[in-house]
């Protein structure tokens, strides 16, 4: 039954080729939009999350405060208010997993013929667990090196690149700021943060060793800014509370006095980054699923066209003993071959579009088999539904009305 | 009336509703046909003859009255049952052939076998057959738009064979043939009727095609006005 049916709409589609590539057209065009927006959005979304995780998670960030000197009031991190012994303090917190203090500063560094500026951070062994990051070889400093404050570096993956080449850093020495340091890791590749910086241009070591030896700043024991890592994000309101008390009380600060230091969620901000990222990714999906329904609303048109022409076949069909539902059949089979067919050269057309997109605009693009699925499983669907009306309408034709038609 | 009669209709009335109200098409129309009858339905224009036929062809429902069509009360049918009934036990022939402009003759004449759920081969060898058997069997390949009237004709009645119906219902169907080629058509009924018993119904305004029936129903105005063997059709007014 289905065969000669198969037959038969091929047959009806052949005889208005150009009326049949234009429905389907329509098709072809709203699936490949799908799915080509659906990348594009997937490959912004997945970019910012990327950088999200670089991050770490569940992340403060404590910033000494400003100072006014004279009236002119300097921005968040010039008095130098924060110490290592604040860093002891916050360790202690039930709901701290991990703290470092940093000391960053700009520095050359040399290694033979080469030459590379860069930001070098002074920190403790807990800022990798802070920030989540890995080492591709060698090993980190430890708390003796911070306590003896030893010339040792880590060294980020675009560093490693512009000193080393090729070479193998680990092992080596490199001079900062004219002293030798020993290479003792390489850090594994974070890529760009939430503002696009690249976080792999980067130089670990001691935060001790840049407090005496490499910035010497003018207070001794201060750190510019603290990390922390609360256990657990249902933990972060409580945390921020609990650091805010503690570093009031052990700067000494009356109540309703400024603090001078001040902390920030970060994990937050990036999550709301992420947000913005997830709502943009379905507000394409969405505006791109419209054309789906004017597609469908275009095989509709068509197969009220063709129901009409063809009326008078649907008589002569039902005089010999078609049933209602063979005229459904017949008409929907119509239908669902175009969408079918145009869904196909739409998914086709829309993974092409996307790895070309990708090719010349280096814009990240996802494809997910389960997005092209279900702009394929939701656009064929789409075909059907407006499909059955016109079928349903030839199906339910009185045979003599049909016959009589003109 | 035998019970096993083709064809049992009883006070069979059809009304047209219409923007100027009802119009009856057919009043009070009784009759009985028995199986291998040959019977001409003949009327003016707007006698009610085709609508009796159509109704007869399960294509359109009376409005009141009953009708029996081999044994089953056709009023009591749904719409599958009479898609069957068309399909296995009437064949239908018109005026206009009807035939699938886009399809050849085999498949035009395979059809009614598609629609009873016959294997394709299978309903091209029956086709063929049918083809054969109304003297069209070099044609089977030919476009049904590419052939003359009598042959589109005989492809008709071909297919209304197909599926082997006790009765064949043929409104006009000589209407748009010229003369030696509805003599071919009718005489094709005539062996229809003769060789394999088939009961024939046809509706004509012509009275040389309906001397080859046996039997004469004459319809005015929606009534039958006439019914008897067609000897008496010289007696009988137009």
């Amino acid at each position: 039954m289905i065969g000669p049916m198969l037959a038969e709409a091929w047959h009806a589609m052949s005889a208005n080729r150009l009326r049949t590539f234009l429905t389907m057209l329509g098709m072809v065009i709203s699936v490949g939009a799908v799915i080509l927006m659906l990348a594009i959005g997937r490959g912004a979304q997945f970019q910012v999350e990327q950088s999200v995780a670089s991050l770490g998670s569940n992340l403060f960030m404590i910033l000494s405060g400003s100072s006014t000197a004279g009236g002119v009031r300097l921005g968040g991190g010039a008095a130098p208010t924060l110490t290592l012994g604040d860093v002891q303090a916050i360790a202690e917190l039930p709901t701290i997993a991990a703290v470092a203090p940093t000391v960053p500063g700009g520095a050359q560094i040399v290694y033979g013929q080469n030459n590379w500026g860069t930001q070098v951070l002074g920190t403790t062994p807990s800022y990798l667990e802070v920030r989540d990051w890995q080492l591709d070889a060698g090993y980190p400093f430890t708390d003796s090196d911070v306590r003896s404050a030893t010339r040792v570096a880590l060294i980020g993956q675009t560093v490693a690149k512009n000193l080393f080449g090729e070479e193998e850093p680990v092992g080596k020495m490199i001079r900062i700021k004219q002293s030798p340091y020993l290479v003792i890791g390489l850090l594994a590749a974070k890529g760009q943060s939430l503002d696009g910086r690249d976080q792999d241009d980067t130089i670990l070591v001691p935060v001790t060793t840049a407090q005496r030896k490499l910035f010497g700043t003018q207070f001794q024991g201060t750190v510019r800014y603290i990390m922390a890592q609360a256990t657990a994000p249902e933990a972060m309101a409580g945390t921020e509370r609990a650091l805010n008390q503690l570093l009031r009380q052990r700067h000494h600060l009356q109540e309703g006095a400024d603090s001078d230091f001040s902390v920030r969620n970060l994990t937050a901000v990036a999550n709301t980054a992420a947000e913005t990222a997830r709502i943009m990714s379905l507000m394409l999906g969405a505006i791109a699923s419209i054309s789906l329904v004017v597609g469908g609303i275009g095989i509709m048109n068509i197969m009220l066209v063709s129901v009409t022409e063809r009326t008078r076949e649907i008589g002569i069909r039902m005089a010999v003993g078609a049933r209602q539902r063979d005229i459904l059949l017949q008409f929907l089979l119509e239908a669902i071959i175009i969408s079918v067919v145009g869904c196909l050269v739409g998914v086709i057309l829309g993974v092409g579009g996307a790895v070309l997109a990708n090719k010349i605009t280096e814009t990240a693009v996802v494809i997910t088999l389960s997005s092209v699925v279900m702009a394929f499983l939701v656009a064929a669907g789409v075909g059907v539904f407006f499909g059955f009306y016109p079928a349903n309408k030839a199906a339910r034709l009185k045979p003599i009305d049909a016959l009589r038609y003109q | 009336m035998s019970p096993d009669a083709v064809i049992r209709v009883e006070r069979l009335c059809k009304q047209y509703e219409t923007a100027a109200g009802a119009v009856p098409a057919l009043k009070d129309v009784s009759l009985t046909i028995a199986p291998g009858e040959f019977v001409a339905v003949m009327g003016p224009s707007g006698s009610g003859k085709s609508t009796f036929m159509n109704i007869l062809g399960c294509l359109d429902t009376p409005t009141s009255g009953s009708y029996v069509l081999n044994g089953k009360d056709v009023g009591t049918l749904n719409s599958d049952q009479l898609a069957q009934l068309r399909n296995k036990v009437i064949g239908f022939v018109f005026q206009g052939f009807n035939l699938l402009p886009r399809a050849n003759l085999e498949d035009n004449v395979a059809l009614p076998l598609v629609y009873r759920g016959v294997k394709k081969t299978m309903a091209a060898t029956q086709a063929r057959e049918m083809l054969e058997k109304v003297g069209l069997k070099g044609y089977r390949n030919s476009m049904s738009n590419q052939i003359s009237g009598g042959q589109q004709q005989r492809a008709a009645i071909a297919r209304a064979l197909v599926n082997r119906p006790r009765l064949i219902l043929a409104d006009e169907p000589t209407g748009n043939l010229d003369t030696a080629t509805s003599r071919e058509i009718m005489n094709l009924f005539t062996r229809l009727n003769k060789e394999d018993g088939i009961t024939i119904l046809l509706v004509t305004h012509e009275r040389d095609i309906a001397a080859y029936a046996k039997r004469l129903v004459q319809f005015v105005d929606g009534r039958v006005v006439h019914d008897g063997a067609v000897t008496h059709l010289e007696a009988a007014p137009a």
